[in-house]
């Protein structure tokens, strides 16, 4: 068996090492494909902090990671066509700034994921998985319907956004700042599981009753859980739309929002770098399968499959043994 | 606004509903007996519509084509069960979430390979197409009306089934209590195969019934699933009763807010931003009725209490 801890690192290396190599090849398609992965880890790290560290199955989060996009559409598209997103209450202008744009992404999508956690959290188990799936939908066809920003067509962005100090349209370049923020979310998710709050949020999920015992709120501390799990998926959309340069209704849809609950799965839940794996291994297939078979869902179809029903603990839980992870 | 089309959009919400209650009918029941969440019901949905489409297609007989939907339908929710499904029912929701999702990509994936990525077409029969006269002078489609008739006799026929027969006494047995119901010696598996494959015919005639009043086509069966969801968040797991009230509110709700909202809002503004405002109000309407269930009765209108 390997060590949880050495795997991670060697996660890591391979994160690195593969873009900078694509780099000196000249394929640049290799490094848009790690930049897409990257993304995607980062939106299943997010998810796992609801699903893995609160136990909560949420089927929704394609709706943080649509609003992040929209985020950055909105934004960049004002700024391109130089008119305001708003004069009322008070002028808001657009922006083509990278860290502003993260800003606005967070700060949305913490905030739906506040309403529809208040909402949602009033229920549990199965009624949890379907309201979340739900309001997912609501997002999606609330996006098709608004005219404003493209509707059912989308909004294309015609120049990445700026980072200061960076040239983001070369890929590398691009690619080091997703893995950057990517880092930066695993080392939170990291303190976050270890910190008390992460302890109290494990004790809630295992048995509310006594978290309640001892003057915790369990529902609190979930909704808590629900709210930095959004934010991190809504960043991650604002990169995605980035890596793009096109937003659409797409992002909402409810088959995003399984896919990422896949990375998660395939990968381990509750493993702090289960959803980097998983997302290294559905790009890589979705690369590979997709190039020789118009119909590569269905394989993947098959292998989740067979994940869920004989291969407890995902791709981490396989290689590592069951030490370790959260249940 | 005339009497004659607030009537029609109310029968188009009934009609909505009904097809709904097709669908929220057969997951309550899974989920009731079975404890199990099952995002495949979508897939069963659009199984019968394609197997309708194509019998319809060979033979130009729609009853054939409705027969076809349910055979097809059943079969397939069976075999699933016996192969999938019942891995499943000891397991977690996530479990059961993945592994359903799994499932949707095999099926849709698979009839896309089958029947091509081009949406097949369903005809409305002779006998069933043109308007009916109903009472008070109002123009009805006749389809929707044998639709509406035909979903209400199939509701009033599973009330029965639930209340009076003996495989209705061992559905709310099982609800209850799944050991002592094996104990008295019924084959719990084989009820568990039986309901599986009850809920995806019923959700096969619906796949059918709707795929001749829209084009039958891949991942048809998804969105329908998510409002059979919010039915049954709004009516209670669980509760035949819940599912019916709760479509039928959904129906309603979906259907009358995206015609009268846009309407209503024309008093206020002016036309144009009146419909793009009200559209998109209109298409989070139900969500909206959702929260305020969940806000007023978290378990639903006819959930069992906690």
């Amino acid at each position: 068996m390997i060590k949880e801890r050495h795997l991670n690192m060697a996660l890591i290396v391979v994160c690195v090492v593969i873009p900078v190599w694509a780099h000196l090849a000249d394929e640049p398609f290799i490094i848009t494909l790690m930049t897409r992965a990257a993304i995607f880890a980062l939106a299943a790290v997010g998810l796992n902090i609801a699903l893995g560290l609160g136990g909560l199955v949420s089927l929704g989060h394609a709706a943080f990671f649509g609003l992040g996009g929209y985020a950055m559409g909105i934004s960049a598209f004002h700024a391109q066509t130089f008119t305001p997103v708003a004069e009322w209450p008070f002028l808001i202008e657009g922006t083509k700034s990278m860290p502003a744009i993260w800003l606005i992404s967070v700060a949305v999508s913490a905030f739906a994921a506040t309403i529809v956690g208040i909402l949602s959290l009033r229920t549990s188990g199965v009624y949890f998985i379907m309201i979340t799936l739900a309001f997912g939908q609501m997002f999606f066809y609330f996006s098709i319907s608004w005219p404003t920003y493209g509707g059912e067509d989308g909004l294309s962005v015609y120049v990445r956004n700026g980072f200061p100090g960076l040239n983001t349209l070369d890929p590398i370049q691009f690619f080091m700042i997703c893995f950057a923020i990517l880092v930066a979310a695993l080392a939170l998710a990291s303190r976050l599981a270890r910190s008390p709050f992460g302890l109290a949020l494990n004790a809630a999920r295992q048995a509310p009753q006594r978290v309640e015992t001892v003057g915790l709120d369990p529902n609190r501390l979930k909704l808590v859980a629900f709210v930095i799990s959004g934010a991190m998926t809504g960043l991650a959309g604002a990169l995605f739309a980035d890596l793009n340069r096109f937003v659409s209704p797409a992002m909402f849809s409810w088959q995003l929002s399984g896919e990422i609950m896949v990375f998660v799965i395939i990968g381990g839940v509750g493993r702090l770098f289960g959803p980097v794996a998983g997302a290294l291994v559905f790009v890589t297939l979705e690369h590979l399968l997709g190039g020789f078979s118009e119909f590569w869902h269905v394989h993947l179809g098959v292998l989740l499959l067979l994940v869920v029903l004989f291969g407890r603990g995902g791709l981490i839980g396989m290689i590592c043994g069951r030490e370790g992870s959260h249940d | 606004m005339s009497f004659a089309l607030i009537a029609e959009q109310i029968l188009n919400g009934v009609q909505f509903g009904i097809m709904l209650f097709l669908m929220a009918a057969g997951l309550t029941l899974i989920f009731g007996v079975m404890g199990l969440i099952n995002l495949a019901h979508g897939s069963l949905f659009m199984v019968g519509a394609f197997a309708a489409a194509a019998v319809a297609g060979a033979t130009g007989s729609f009853l054939l084509a409705l027969l076809a939907a349910l055979t097809a339908a059943a079969i397939a929710g069976a075999l699933v069960e016996l192969v999938v499904i019942r891995r499943l029912y000891g397991k977690d929701h996530l479990d059961q979430v993945l592994a359903t999702f799994a499932l949707i990509l095999i099926f849709s994936e698979g009839t896309r390979w089958l029947f091509g990525s081009f949406p097949l077409y369903l005809s409305i029969p002779s006998y069933l197409s043109g308007p009916i006269s109903l009472p008070g002078g109002i123009e009805y489609s006749l389809y929707r009306t044998a639709l509406i008739a035909a979903g209400l006799v199939i509701a009033l026929g599973l009330g029965l089934m639930i209340t009076r027969t003996r495989i209705g006494v061992q559905v709310r047995a099982g609800e209850n209590d799944r050991e002592m119901i094996a104990a008295l010696g019924i084959d719990i598996s084989k009820l568990y195969t039986l309901i599986f494959a009850l809920g995806a015919a019923l959700a096969g005639l619906a796949g059918a019934l709707v795929g001749a009043i829209q084009s039958v086509q891949v991942g048809m069966g998804e969105p329908v699933l998510i409002l059979a969801f919010v039915v049954i968040v709004i009516g209670g797991i669980g509760s035949i009763k819940g599912a019916l009230i709760g479509s039928i509110l959904v129906g309603l709700t979906d259907t009358l807010g995206s015609v009268f909202l846009p309407q209503a809002l024309r008093l206020v503004m002016d036309a144009s931003s009146a419909t793009a405002v009200g559209s998109s109000i209109a298409s989070m309407a139900i969500y909206i009725l959702m929260g305020v269930v969940l806000i007023w009765r978290p378990t639903g209108l006819f959930g069992a209490r906690f």
